[in-house]
């Protein structure tokens, strides 16, 4: 299958030899071979070229950076993923359907009611997540901005504990799970302890971080001390803390007095998050906090020495371990600040957003948190703009539904679309035709057997 | 960071070190036996011991065997639950106790020690909940029955992981697998009537999703993890958007499959206990012990299997061989792909006759537990896909005698289980070398 296929000498010896592959490729092997630490462990999820740091293979013009960088490849991405959206929506949509029964009588009706289809959801996507036209005032033209922020708001957090465990090699797929914890604990503290203004909230801020940074620190240990994979791991707390929270909501400490349902009394009015722009919005203070947790994520692994041995760890555990860092707590460590920041999403949560505790106060920020990071590159300032672009779709998504009908689901479509074409750039790059020139056939079958002999001197 | 990007490369194809594992096998590999096992069992043994044996209940618990279609007639087996859980976490105990010994002498526990531990604490367990209910009756047969059939997604998905890692390729889009085959078969049996061809259709819809996860983990050289989180995300979305609009606006057209039929094998259905389990299965049901047992034949007892699991330990060496790695990793995942497909159809042929959204409800990453529970064998992940099917089960059933443990926690038991199967039970497991860690010639 993929024998074929002129990709697969991709794997150059970067002595001698390099200037006959093409750039492409030849970047691809080389940051394969960096990421994987010559074949020795799984590639990271960070792309090695993310991490900063000039790649070995040849000098970078200008205008190939600007076409191959992974700026435009997010770029691309992005778009790529949204025009297959489009012709998703496109495919279903009733009148599509009727014009594609005549296509070939009358192929620009085809053409138009396809065009028509797919804009008028992502215009209404955008109406519900950045500017309503329609709105009375300014006020309600940039009520879908703040709906954005808001949702934005643990998107971001929760991406950001993802994308610092990724940097030390940890799939950290638990977030859901540490904000359903840090949700537990803050909403506790918030409905059943009354205390004054500011410490309250303080306290509701003190408990979520806990929370999750238990519930994440734990999932280090045992990774740690016993050698399990993180991903079981974090997926099995996932559940685990979710039927915790169902058990809880059915107990008298967190039912609600007098409710049937599963939901617990309303957090104080001293809990709660203040409103950044008045009670017309939903915006609350924990978008202010996300702010700065992305620069303390930024100070922490660019500027931190905890930091750095949590890089040196991801990028390769066993040269980290020679130089005399403490892997396993580095591991502990990472996970602990990892579902720490997942934890503000939770308070962010139930002191923010819906000031109350339910069975679905994570929603599926965890899950989308991974993916967030995964747009991001796993880095804090990417991760926090991730964060605002899905932040927009979920946003936007339900305005999307209410006025043309498409379902919220499209959104899962796009962004998983988007971040599985980032993480593969040759392939954008192949659809937008960006690939540099491939080589002739006569210096392949030369440069493999070069390769081979290579590989075994 | 940047100044191992800018040094020149070493060599892919350098020293023996290239093959040294993954981080997992980094930490289990140490060869002195650790006091994972002995601690964890004693640690399980006393909570048998407190609970089941000192606080057991004093009523005595029921379990009935035969059914009335059976052609002998057992008695239901009684046990009184206080005695039954002493005798039983006593036993637990002295296990763990052995273990210990075992360890003092610098010697690990023989594999059969924490079967056998299971048996007896899931032994203690049941009788524990049968005998502290309200009716303190349940029919064995059905509990059983009931598992097996709540097992066959799991078991099918556990399959499609053995496949892929044992040829070096991490599948966690095993979810979306049974995802896609659910609906596919829903909505082909139904526009062509034939749940037989739905069964197809999911066959070919799992090894599509398949195909994914092979082109973008092998071709493009994405970290495996990545492809497969995604691909849930891509699966569940696009079937709940084609579900909310197609299956939805026209329900009878695509969403109505005919159910596959049970086939009942006479005499033989009507044993005991194994008669329903073995013989009155659907399709589905049968497909699935034979796609246990050829897959283990297959990888374990024939020449092809031997290559796949050369490719998934040392794929140099494979190369080397001449095998040709990549696309023995492509072909292998694409077959994965199809048996979970197959294990997807069951949610919407067998056990309901219609799609809904999330109908895999999170199974896929059961399924991911049991591959491992089962140390990445075909027959191990098939016991340990009905352990989790037994939980499953066992959940429904106690919330309905009444017991006294909430059945939120029995819904958390398969996952509690898993946990400290991967973090202690399960020993010295070992995952194939070189899974999760794309292969380039060179």
């Amino acid at each position: 299958m993929t024998e074929k296929h002129p990709h697969k000498h991709a794997a150059e010896q970067p002595d001698g030899k390099s200037h006959e592959a093409s750039p492409s490729e030849e970047e691809t092997s080389a940051a394969v071979t960096l990421d994987t630490a010559g074949g020795a462990m799984g590639p990271s999820a960070v792309p090695v070229t993310a991490q900063g740091g000039q790649l070995p293979g040849g000098p970078d013009t200008l205008v190939r950076k600007i076409f191959t960088g992974s700026g435009m490849v997010s770029v691309l991405a992005v778009l790529l993923a949204l025009i297959l959206g489009g012709l998703l929506i496109a495919s279903t949509d009733r009148q599509v359907g009727t014009t594609a029964g005549y296509l070939f009588a009358r192929p620009t009706d085809f053409l138009s009611a396809v065009w028509n289809a797919a804009t008028r959801s992502y215009i209404a996507l955008f109406q519900g997540s950045v500017f309503n036209p329609r709105g009375s005032s300014l006020a309600g033209q940039f009520a879908p901005l703040m709906e954005t922020l808001t949702i934005a708001t643990p998107l971001i957090t929760a991406g950001l504990g993802v994308a610092l465990a990724f940097r030390a090699g940890l799939f950290n797929i638990g977030a859901q799970g540490q904000i359903i914890m840090a949700g537990i604990l803050a909403a506790w503290v918030g409905f059943a302890l009354h205390l004054p203004m500011g410490l309250h909230l303080l306290l509701v801020l003190v408990a979520g971080i806990i929370g999750g940074a238990v519930w994440g620190g734990l999932v280090g240990l045992l990774k740690a001390r016993t050698g399990a994979h993180e991903v079981i791991l974090t997926i099995m707390f996932n559940y685990i803390a979710l039927y915790f929270l169902r058990y809880l909501l059915n107990t008298p400490a967190f039912q609600r007095p007098g409710e049937s349902n599963p939901i617990s009394p309303i957090l104080d009015p001293s809990a709660v998050y203040p409103q950044i722009f008045g009670s017309q919005y939903r915006l609350h203070l924990g978008f202010v906090l996300a702010i700065a947790a992305t620069v303390l994520v930024w100070w922490l692994l660019n500027r931190s020495t905890v930091g750095f041995e949590f890089r040196a760890v991801g990028a390769n555990p066993k040269a980290a371990q020679t130089a005399g860092i403490n892997v396993s707590r580095s591991t502990i460590l990472v996970m602990a600040i990892a579902g720490a920041l997942a934890g503000l999403s939770g308070v962010a949560q139930v002191a923010g957003t819906e000031k109350v505790l339910t069975d679905g106060v994570a929603a599926t920020y965890g899950f989308d948190a991974i993916t967030v990071a995964l747009l991001g590159r796993s880095t804090p300032w990417g991760t926090f703009a991730a964060g605002l672009l899905f932040g927009a779709f979920r946003a936007g998504a339900v305005q999307m539904q209410i006025q043309t009908g498409t379902p919220i689901d499209i959104v899962l479509v796009v962004q998983s679309l988007i971040v599985l074409f980032i993480a593969a750039p040759p392939l954008v790059r192949a659809v937008f035709g960006l690939n540099p020139r491939r080589r002739k056939p006569a210096s392949a079958g030369r440069s493999q057997k070069a390769a081979t002999t290579g590989g075994a001197a | 960071m940047s100044t191992t990007a800018t040094s020149p490369l070493p060599g892919p194809g350098g020293p023996g070190s290239r093959q040294s594992g993954s981080d997992d096998a980094l930490a289990t590999s140490a060869k002195p036996v650790t006091w994972k096992t002995p601690v964890l069992l004693s640690v399980l043994g006393l909570i048998a011991f407190v609970f089941f044996g000192l606080m057991g209940p004093q009523q005595t618990a029921s379990f009935g065997i035969s059914t009335s279609g059976d052609f002998f007639q057992l008695p239901a087996l009684q046990v009184q639950a206080f005695l039954a859980g002493l005798v039983l976490s006593v036993i637990m105990l002295g296990l763990a106790g052995y273990a210990i010994y075992l360890k003092t002498k610098d010697r690990a526990a023989p594999s059969w020690l924490p079967i056998l531990f299971i048996v007896l604490f899931v032994a203690a367990f049941l009788i524990w909940v049968v005998g502290g209910a309200r009716t303190p009756s349940i029919s064995l047969a059905g509990l059983i029955a009931g598992s097996v059939t709540l097992a066959v997604p799991l078991v099918f998905g556990s399959l499609s992981g053995v496949l892929c890692e044992r040829v070096g390729v991490v599948n966690i889009a095993i979810e979306g697998q049974l995802l896609g085959g659910a609906f596919t078969a829903a909505m082909v049996a139904t526009m062509t009537g034939n749940p037989f061809i739905g069964l197809v259709a999911a066959a070919v819809a799992g090894a599509v999703v398949s195909m994914v996860l092979a082109v973008f983990s092998i071709k493009y050289l994405v970290n495996q993890i990545i492809v497969g989180v995604v691909l849930n995300v891509l699966v569940s979305g696009v079937t709940g958007f084609l579900f909310s609009t197609v299956m939805q606006a026209n329900k009878a057209q695509f969403n109505t499959p005919d159910r596959l039929p049970i086939i009942d094998i006479p005499v033989l259905s009507s044993i005991p206990i194994i008669g329903p389990i073995l013989f009155r299965q659907s399709l589905v049901g049968y497909l699935m012990y034979v796609a246990v047992i050829v897959v283990w034949v297959g990888l374990f007892k024939t020449r092809w299997g031997l290559r796949v699991r050369a490719v998934g330990e040392h794929p140099q060496a494979a190369d080397t061989m001449g095998i040709k790695v990549n696309a023995t990793r492509f072909w292998n995942v694409t077959l994965g792909g199809a048996i979970a497909g197959i294990g997807g159809s069951f949610f919407t042929l067998v056990a309901i006759d219609s799609f809904t959204k999330e109908i895999s409800g999170g199974r896929g990453f059961i399924a991911l537990a049991a591959l491992i529970f089962g140390r990445w064998n075909p027959i191990g992940a098939f016991f340990a896909a009905l352990l989790f099917g037994f939980a499953d089960n066992l959940q429904s059933i106690v919330t309905i005698i009444g017991t006294p443990v909430p059945s939120q926690f029995m819904s958390m038991l398969p996952y509690l289980v898993t946990v400290l199967a991967v973090a202690g039970l399960v020993g010295r497991s070992r995952p194939p070398a070189a899974s999760g860690i794309p292969y380039v010639k060179g």
